[in-house]
């Protein structure tokens, strides 16, 4: 996807809210589980349901996971308190948020994305999400609709508010940037980071500038479930802008609703429409000091976070020299998936890193939960079993998908396969029998045409039945051409 | 009257039945109730059944707690599990709460028996409960006159014997003041001292749950079960409390008093000398007592009737029509909302609501809101300061005595100056007691009030005992619509002595 604003006059500027759903066992204030998918209305209390009389009771794994998030965005974990936000809305069972306003537990961090380009995080801060409305009829949103259901499951349930600066200046950055972020809370285990979900959303405070100028009114633009909305609504909405600006007139700020189908946004509501929240301090709650020993403890339990995991790899993996685009790639997926002690430890066992990083890359990647729960020593014996020759690409691949569907070890499923490496002699004999049927193709490979030798793989595969290593394969072509060639 | 104390004593050693004691109070609610409009509802069969577990508890040998079968009566915005709980407001319509009060849970285990919920301004929203949506309570002394408020409804079931105890709540003095226009005892204890779990709310950093009793005694009895830490309310203080009752004779010996001029300043004259009497009782008991000045007193009104409101506009936003109690229909949610809310609050709670919400708004919060948490912490200040000079704080509760049925109804203001003896206590979170001293020239309660610092509930209600035993003290009520013969037959015999209505009555200190 292009900017639209790359190589023109204009720059556009985004500063990104990111709301995070905790994985805690239990909601914000109160006891009841925190999951997703129940059956609606299951997972509540007085506290969650806002019944009168009822109080909210901090969650203190809340408060530990949100200190730790600060500490993974270089953010100050600091002492703060909590604020109500009013206003009425139906999914939110006492028509106020418990939210924190002037004093966020995180604040003046930084997150780095993979190009180096570094984002500001001014604040990160605890808050409780709301239930969840389903409007019957009226195309599904309230307005128009004949009726509503409220699931109040996810009321209370806890959110961390990341808040960058805007400092974020095209679609493709602030994709990354949710992208690195989403890594990082996944890593730290503080989420799930579903963003189909809704454990991860985005809104996007976008506008445009000429470059170096002053900062444009901005826009928020919500409905962001996606990398991929996340992205074309901000490309749709700087386009947008820009077209106000030069036509003369000025972006009103307002927030808009980003229709997916429709490839555009909408507005929602003006600034003059906007809310009056009434922050005022939570009486119910006391102010939260997360004592030194606690944010000690956190750092000290801090796994290696994604970029620090991306370095491990990559100095691994290109031995020195300078990493290829498609290795780094395959070390961004297998970090992100979780997979890279899976490599390293298959490294560490004496298997080659390139192919264990292809492997759990194209193949283990296509099933990451059960690639997590791969035991090294296996995945470690399936690389080497492939680099040695003692399986082909072709079979190594077959093992590797039934190791993750059923488990066992690499060599009892080749052997169950009839895997069995072919001796050299039927290597051989089974290329003979290519070449003696494809004179013409033949003749073409010696005269140095080297894309045959694809085809020719091809060839011995289907007659041995998957059982040649590609590589094998291509060794005895080039030989067999030598000979040819030879006086 | 005969005392909670009596009664637990008399009903744990088995001389009298939990059944037969509440038999008899439900029997003079159903007497006197139709005059006084005490309560909102009377579980009477539910009443029965706890008072019998307690009975078969003693029967069995099992002690059912220090308030074995002691009848008590909760102000209506104390959930309780399975029966109504209105707060005396048309939309908490059909609620019924799935859960208990911490405080509620508390007097079960020490083996209270509920008889019913009692009326109330709504929401706590007033100073005479005429702002409750099931009509006005009236005064036990004289019904032509308000109980005071807002848990009038708790005093004057006290007052009247149709209860032994009562629970109220206290955010700007809607115990004491009740309690004093209706001559009983009643106690705001610390902030956090008891929980708030299972108290509707109405300004959340204020309110505080706190006992309705005949006798000093007796309110530190049931301070004493309902006090301590409970984990589900994040504002109760973490230690567990002291000990009252085994002190509470101990005198005031040494004990340095200073008399607030802000808190008797405008009194009638018979609410000033009753302080002044008080004042020398203490005296000749031992303490040291001064005159003196606290005038950030006077900022307590204005900045609790922001504080207080902006609290009320957003703890009462939930009762929007969508999850229980009333709904409105309308067009669309927001027009259900409106349609709910106008219909289902009074004028009082709407103007407080509106209060509330301007004073929070965007632009004013800083002229409002903010200056008045300014001002609270100027009264705490002032508290503290005072607080190294003295040990407790004497004052009046109330500036006059119960003023008229429909008085005040059309004067918010002079409604509102109804508490201003008792509010700075509330901004300070500190204790305060209103202890009955005598009647008027109108022969309506006279009182006092003890005030002192965070967590001295033992002495403050050391020096009320102190005054309450040299007051010349208010004889109980005396009216036409009192029975003859009240609830002497189930009551221990040898606690009590005929009182010159023929009501039981404790024999003279
Ligand atoms: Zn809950």
């Amino acid at each position: 996807m292009s900017d639209v604003t790359t190589g023109s006059e204009w720059e556009v500027v985004v500063g990104l809210e990111v709301h995070v759903e905790l994985r805690t066992a239990t909601k914000l204030f109160c006891s009841c589980p925190n999951s997703f998918g129940d059956v609606p209305n299951t997972n509540v209390c007085p506290v969650c349901l806002g019944l009168p009389g009822s109080l909210p009771v901090l969650n203190s794994r809340a408060v530990e996971m949100a200190a730790t998030v600060g500490l993974a965005l270089n953010a100050r974990v600091q002492p703060s308190r909590f604020h109500r936000k009013n206003y009425f809305y139906p999914d939110m069972p006492k028509d106020y948020q418990i939210s924190q306003y002037d004093l966020p537990i995180c604040a003046a961090g930084w997150l780095d994305l993979p190009d180096g380009h570094r984002v500001g995080v001014e604040r990160a801060h605890l808050e409780e999400d709301t239930g969840k409305s389903t409007h019957l009829g009226g195309g599904g949103r309230l307005h128009g609709s004949d009726g509503s259901l409220v699931d109040y499951n996810r009321a209370g349930v806890p959110l961390v508010e990341v808040v960058s600066a805007p400092d974020i200046r095209s679609a493709e950055q602030a994709r990354s940037y949710v992208a690195e972020l989403r890594s990082i809370l996944v890593a730290t285990g503080v989420s799930d980071g579903r963003m189909e979900e809704g454990s991860l959303r985005v809104d996007a405070n976008v506008s445009v500038r000429r470059r170096g100028g002053t900062l444009g009114t901005r826009c928020e633009i919500k409905n962001l479930n996606s990398l991929r909305s996340l992205g074309r609504a901000i490309e749709h909405d700087a386009a947008r802008q820009v077209a106000v600006v030069e036509s003369g007139r000025q972006v009103s700020q307002e927030t808009r609703h980003w229709n997916e189908e429709g490839g555009h946004t909408v507005p929602l509501r003006s600034k003059e429409e906007a809310f009056d929240y009434r922050y005022f301090p939570e009486p119910d709650l006391v102010p939260v000091e997360p004592p030194g020993e606690l944010l000690d403890r956190l750092a000290s339990e801090m796994p290696p976070l994604p970029a620090e995991r991306r370095r491990r790899l990559i100095d691994l993996a290109s031995e020195g020299r300078q990493p290829s685009r498609a290795a780094e790639d395959q070390v961004a997926t297998v970090v992100d998936l979780g997979l890279d002690d899976l490599v390293l430890g298959a490294a560490s066992r004496g298997a080659s890193t390139r192919l264990a990083l292809a492997r759990a890359a194209n193949e283990a990647a296509t099933d990451p939960s059960a690639a997590r729960g791969l035991s090294v020593e296996s995945f470690a014996k399936l690389v080497s079993m492939e680099d040695s020759g003692r399986l082909s690409a072709t079979q190594a691949k077959a093992v590797l998908a039934r190791m993750l569907g059923e488990g066992g070890s690499p060599e009892q499923i080749a052997a169950s396969l009839g895997y069995e490496a072919l001796d050299p002699s039927q290597l051989s004999a089974a290329v003979e029998t290519v070449l003696a049927t494809n004179g013409a193709e033949w003749q073409r490979f010696v005269d140095g045409d080297e894309k045959v030798a694809g085809f020719f793989v091809g060839q011995v595969m289907r007659v041995t039945g998957g059982k040649a290593d590609g590589r094998a394969v291509r060794q005895v072509l080039a030989q067999r051409r030598l000979d040819s060639l030879a006086p | 009257m005969t005392t909670a104390a009596d009664i637990a004593g008399s009903v744990r050693s088995g001389q009298c039945s939990a059944v037969d004691v509440a038999t008899a109070h439900l029997d003079r609610i159903d007497q006197l109730d139709r005059s006084l409009h005490c309560f909102l509802s009377v579980d009477r069969s539910g009443a029965l059944g706890e008072a019998e577990l307690v009975d078969r508890a003693v029967a069995a040998g099992r002690d059912p707690g220090p308030l074995a079968g002691v009848p008590v009566a909760l102000k209506d915005n104390l959930c309780t599990r399975g029966t109504p709980t209105t707060c005396a407001s048309r939309i908490l319509d059909g609620w019924v709460p799935p859960y208990d009060a911490t405080v509620v849970e508390l007097l079960r285990r020490a083996g209270a028996v509920v008889v019913g919920k009692t009326n109330m301004d709504e929401f706590a929203m007033g100073s005479s409960t005429e702002h409750s949506a099931f009509g006005p309570t009236c005064n036990p002394h004289d019904p032509s006159r308000v109980p005071g408020g807002s848990s009038g409804g708790s005093a004057a079931a006290v007052a009247s014997g149709m209860a032994a105890l009562a629970l109220g709540s206290d955010t700007g003095g809607s115990i004491r003041q009740p309690a004093a226009l209706c001559g009983v005892v009643g106690l705001k204890p610390t902030y956090g001292m008891v929980s708030r779990y299972g108290l509707v709310a109405f300004a959340s950093s204020l309110d505080q749950i706190g006992p309705f009793a005949t006798s000093v005694a007796d309110a530190a009895l049931m301070l004493e079960v309902i006090a301590g830490h409970d984990p589900r309310d994040s504002t109760s203080i973490p230690s567990s409390p002291a000990a009252v009752l085994a002190r509470l004779s101990d005198g005031v010996q040494g004990v340095r008093v200073g008399v607030v001029d802000e808190l008797v300043e405008g009194a009638s004259a018979e609410v000033v000398s009753a302080v002044s009497s008080a004042a020398e009782a203490l005296a000749k008991a031992g303490a040291s007592v001064e005159s003196t000045r606290i005038p950030a007193c006077r900022l307590g009104l204005s900045a609790y009737y922001l504080l207080a409101p902006a609290e009320a506009s957003s703890n009462l936003a939930r009762y929007d029509g969508v999850r229980y109690g009333l709904r409105v229909d309308g067009p669309d949610v927001e027009a259900m909302n409106v349609a709910t809310r106008t219909a289902g609050f009074g004028d009082e709670v709407k103007r407080r609501i509106m209060l509330g919400t301007f004073a929070l708004s965007s632009g004013y919060y800083d002229a409002y809101y903010g200056q008045a948490q300014k001002a609270r912490t100027v009264v705490l200040d002032a508290f503290a300061a005072a607080y190294e000079r003295f040990d407790l704080l004497l004052g009046a509760t109330a500036p006059t005595t119960a003023f008229p049925l429909g008085d005040r109804t059309a004067d918010p203001m002079s409604m509102y100056l109804s508490d201003v003896f008792t509010i700075p206590s509330n901004l300070a979170g500190h204790p305060a007691v209103s202890v009955p001293w005598t009647t008027g020239g109108d022969g309506l309660p006279v009182a006092v009030q003890l005030l002192g610092p965070a967590l001295a509930e033992p002495l403050v209600l050391r020096a009320a005992s102190v005054v309450e035993a040299s007051a010349p003290g208010v004889p109980p009520p005396c009216g036409d619509f009192l029975p003859s013969d009240g609830t002497r037959s189930a009551l221990p015999r040898q606690a009590v002595g005929s009182g010159s209505d023929g009501l039981p009555r404790e024999g003279p200190a």
